[in-house]
Formats: C-alpha cells, structure tokens, sequence
C-alpha cells in the first residue's frame, strides 16, 4: 500500500487499481455509469509498453477479447454496468468453461432493461448463479466503499490466476461515481506475476497448449465439471470473507452488502441513539456466501434484518443459510432507489421493541 | 533382378505437415476443409512458423483444429473467434495468429466482431470457409446460402423475399479502409489448390511483416448437405457457388502498408 492518498471516483480507482495488480490488456463498452473506468483506462494504460486499451466495438467482442488474452496468458479485464453485463454473459461461461482467469467489473444500475442509470443491486442472482449457461461459478467480491473497492479489485488478479476463473467485481452506481480518498496497492511488477504454463504462447520446446470449453462425452465433461466443483469447494474454504461490527448480543442483526452495506453503519448509529443494539453483517464476497458466519451470529438474536437496493435476490441466500431458525424479514427498494438510514431504522423497530 | 528399386533411390516425397499431427480428420468425404487444413498447416511449416502460432478455431464442423494442429490452438465461443483471436493478437504481437471460421461464424452470428476486426486492421490471418450453409447442425440455411438452394431451413430454395440475398463479405470488407489483403480462392482441383496456398502463405506473410489484416476466403463443398457426390459438389462450387462468389484478390493493399 502506497503511503498517499488520492481523492478518486470508484471508477477510477478500480482502474488503476487493475494497473496496478499488472494488468495491462482492458477491453471495454462504453455505458453508464461505467464510463469512467474506460477512460481511465484509455488515458492511463502504457500502451507504449505494450499494453493494450481497446474499445470494443461491442460488449460480446470485449469480453471475447479478454478471453483471447487471457488464454495468451496475460491479465486481462473488462468492465461494463448491468445491460453490458447481460451481453457479457456468453463470454464469462466460456471463461469458465476454459478455466481461464478474467477480472469483469459490474457497476450495477436500474433494470430490468435498460432500466435507469442510477444504482441498483438488482444483478445479485445473476452474479452469485454464474449467470450464462451451464455449471459454473464465479467468485463475486462487493466493495462498499471507493478504497475497498481498488483493493478487491486488486486482489481479483491473484484469486482469478490462483483458482483460473473469471472474478466479478460487482458494485453499484454509487460506487462507481462517488470520491473518496484512497491509499492505491504498490504496483506490482512483470515478475511478481505468476507463470502461466498452459497458455498458448507458440509451442516451442513443448507440446501445444489447448484452450477449450468442448468436452463431447458426458464423462468427459463431467469429469472437468467435478474438478471445477473441487475448486469451488476449496473456495469456499478459503476465500470466503465478511465484516462484522456490533455485539455478540445485539437486538437485531441487519444484512446488507455495498452500497447498502455502507448506509448499514449509519442506521446504526441512529439505532443506537435510540438505545438499539444493531449488529451489521455484510458479505464481502457474493459467492461463496459467508453462510457458516451468519448462522454463527444469528444464533444470538431473533430477527435478522436483510436490506437491499432491489426487490430481494440477496435475501434468498440468507434464507437458505438460516432456514426458519430466526426470523429473516426483508427491506429494500428497486429501480434505483437508495433506501435511506432513517427508514431503515423504522424497519428496525418494527422487530426490536 | 528385384522389382524393388534401390534402397538409396527411396525417397519419401509427399507426407503429413509437421503441424498437423497423426490424428485423423473427422470431415465427410469430399468435404473440403481436409485440403484446407492441410495447406495451412503446409504453409505454417513452409514459413517455419510452427512454435509460434497460435490458431483460433470455430464452432462447427472443424470446431477440432486443436486436434488436427500440431500447435497451440484456443476454441472460443460460435462467432468470436475474430474477437478472441484480436485479444490474443494484441496481448502477444510476436505470436503468429489465425482464425478459422465458417460462413455462420464468420458472416452471420459474429459479423459485428468479424467485421471490427477487419476495420481495426487487426495484424492477423483469417481464414473463412465458405459453403453456403451451416454444415455440423444439419445444412441450414446460412447468409451465404445461394438463391434456390436448397437447405433444411429453406425445404423450397432460398428465396430472396423472405431470406434476403447471399451475403458477399468478402466484396463487404474490401469497401473498408482497414483490410490490407482480402481474396477468395477455391480447392476443388490442382491448379486451384495451388493457388489457395499461396493466397494463405500471403495472409501469414502479410502478418510477419506487420502489414495488417488479411482474409482469405475459401470456398468450400459440402457433398452431405448439398445431397451431391464429392465430384458433383467440386463440379457445384466451380459451376455454382462461382458465379455468385467469384475468385480472385478483391484487394491488396499490401504496397500501401
């Protein structure tokens, strides 16, 4: 971590960010309210070094130019808001079919559709389910704040090389164009990046690499779907990551991830104004689900609170962790809506006495 | 006296390209992508670029280039390859990168990537196999598909009302400023054959020196879903396809470049 701090929008910090964790191939569309992150890029990537800023003449061929970088053995990354997301998709199962590692950062907007540009968290199943076809999983990680942000973006390189799968930066609107002061990650240089034996580089002095999602027999394809499946197990284990603040005791545990998650701090400081002791859980990574932790806390209390900016998708994975064990009411707000402090509290008090 | 000749006068004169390896093709007799695949893999050897190219195949009937290649081979998803093979491309200049796509790859689902790529000038070799339909699913209709001819999607011929026209993508991508070299060849007899592999040699040499994009169209049987013999459909491309996809450089920029 570099010592300075630079005031910076989210967009822009995920960019250089990116630069830093060496990546030098970014391929993107550009789309509100994103848009930043591109020009960043385009102003910022030493092309006269080698690197590579292109704009692509549509999503699909973005992320199909990442997936030719990466299978090249470089890291690569692309970034896009919901729509291009969506677009995106095809190419992300063929990076996990591939087992190729990618950074792809979602700053989420409004939709279904074209939706509105203002922020949403309404891509959660899409993220946390793989979202294109077939068996697959991506790690998911969600900043709640402009620095945490740079630095999950950062650490997304390592995961993606270490487990060679596509990772999803999913934040939201706010994120992406809020400022905020932010110590930068040291850049890493060309030999802190780690080999790449299977990419395809010319086949000298060794017999010709492959990149390829086709298996044609059920065996086959199985096969490569269960070692994925060993990966993902080995995932869970490792990588799963949460904050928590509050009691071991407290009245109400509320649950939330970025945007929300932020917001979460401030409806407990009022709570507790109010004499309410409110806990936070907020999931940093999407998927795995820090299922384990939740119901370690939830033990505690009677009612776990989950909020959201949408309709309910994040709730879904809290039930499933907590079963009837507690109460699991819900609280959010679609279509671009950012629920305030305030009327979360009054959600609060509906369940604490 | 021996019938035998002497063993010092044995001589091997025609045997498999370096690049492409023992296994053997999965393509219908008189199916032309065989002939295909081989010149390319002549040419790689020819030029001795073998340790440092990397091809990138379709979906589709030769979606098993990593099989058939002796060389590093990446297989994206059904229309990107000109995409994929960009992202390659760019992340390595020094590789040697093709792309082998088909007619529904190439013209219809990836045309948006396939024609970025050629406007980009993107410095790589595509290699586009034209036969006028979609031959692995079953010999559907495909933007290329002639007027009249028959295809499991069209049960009575193309016609232009309902399905548009055959679309010429080759002739599309000359009006652009980017291409350096495109041109169309067939492999339906010798002279032509021979022809092909020194539009394909031009293609990856264009991209040695860095002159840009080149695409080399070739048109291609398909005996199986045409309902013809192998000698028929050579006789189909060289009466039919033809007329409506002439050969010949369509343009060659390379002096400009």
């Amino acid at each position: 971590m570099s010592s300075d701090k630079l005031l910076m929008r989210g967009n822009e910090a995920i960019a250089e960010a990116a630069l830093r964790a060496g990546c030098r191939n970014y391929f993107a569309y550009p789309i509100t309210p994103q848009a930043e992150l591109l020009e960043w890029m385009a102003e910022k990537m030493p092309q006269k070094e080698g690197g590579t800023f292109l704009q692509a003449e549509s999503e699909i061929g973005a992320i199909n130019m990442v997936f030719g970088a990466s299978a090249a053995g470089e890291r690569a990354m692309t970034s896009s808001s919901s729509p291009g997301i969506s677009l995106k998709q095809e190419g992300i199962s063929y990076l996990a079919g591939a087992d190729l590692p990618a950074v792809i950062v979602n700053i989420m907007r409004g939709g279904p559709g074209l939706g509105n540009i203002r922020p949403s968290q309404g891509d959660y199943f899409q993220a946390t389910r793989g979202g294109g076809h077939g068996d697959y999983r991506t790690i998911v990680l969600a900043p709640s704040t402009v620095p945490e942000a740079a630095q999950l973006t950062f650490e997304a390189f390592d995961l993606a090389d270490k487990y060679r799968l596509p990772v999803v930066l999913l934040a939201d609107g706010m994120i992406g164009q809020m400022m905020e002061p932010v110590s930068l990650p040291t850049p890493l240089e060309e030999k802190d990046l780690p080999e790449k034996p299977w990419a395809v580089s010319g086949a000298a002095g060794r017999s010709p690499n492959t990149v390829n999602s086709l298996a044609l027999g059920a065996a086959e394809l199985g096969q490569a779907n269960e070692r994925r499946e060993k990966r993902y197990e080995e995932i869970k284990k490792k990588e799963t990551r949460e904050e928590i603040v509050g009691s071991d005791r407290p009245d109400l545990l509320l649950v939330s991830y970025g945007t929300m998650g932020r917001i979460a701090k401030s409806v407990r400081r009022l709570a507790a104004e109010r004499g309410i002791d409110l806990a936070l859980f907020r999931p940093i990574t999407l998927w795995p689900f820090p299922q384990n932790r939740l119901r370690q806390l939830s033990k505690e209390v009677n009612t776990v609170l989950t909020v959201e900016m949408s309709s309910g998708q994040l709730i879904e994975d809290v039930r499933l962790s907590l079963g009837n064990e507690v109460e699991t009411p819900f609280y959010g707000k679609s279509g671009g809506a950012v629920p305030g402090p305030g009327e979360i509290l009054k959600e609060v008090e509906k369940y604490v006495p | 006296m021996s019938p035998e000749p002497p063993a010092e006068e044995m001589r091997k004169v025609f045997s498999r390209p370096a690049s492409l390896n023992e296994e053997k093709f999965t393509y219908c007799p008189g199916c032309h992508h065989g002939i295909i695949n081989r010149l390319i893999g002549e040419a790689i050897d020819e030029l001795e670029l073998k340790e440092e190219t990397v091809g990138t195949a379709p979906v589709g009937c030769s979606v098993f280039l990593y099989r058939w290649f002796d060389i590093d081979v990446v297989q994206p998803a059904h229309g990107r390859v000109s995409a994929v093979a960009t992202g390659i491309k760019r992340a390595n200049p020094e590789l040697t990168v093709f792309a082998y796509q088909g007619d529904g790859d190439f013209t219809s689902i990836g045309t948006g990537n396939s024609v970025h790529a050629a406007n980009r000038g993107e410095n790589i070799t595509v290699f586009f196999v034209n036969n006028t339909l979609y031959g692995m699913t079953g010999g559907e209709m495909a933007p290329t598909t002639l007027l009249g001819q028959k295809t499991s999607t069209t049960p009575e011929g193309r016609n232009s009302k309902d399905f548009g026209y055959p679309l010429k993508m080759s002739e599309m991508l000359a009006t652009l400023e980017g291409p350096t070299y495109i041109t169309r060849q067939a492999v339906y007899d010798v002279p032509h054959i021979k022809k092909a592999k020194e539009a394909i040699k031009k293609g990856f040499r264009y991209q040695l020196q860095g002159k840009g994009y080149s695409l080399i169209e070739l048109l291609s049987a398909c005996p199986t879903n045409w309902g013809l013999d192998p000698v028929q459909a050579n006789r189909h491309v060289k009466e039919k396809v033809e007329q409506v996809f002439p050969l010949g450089d369509i343009v060659d920029r390379s002096e400009e470049r």
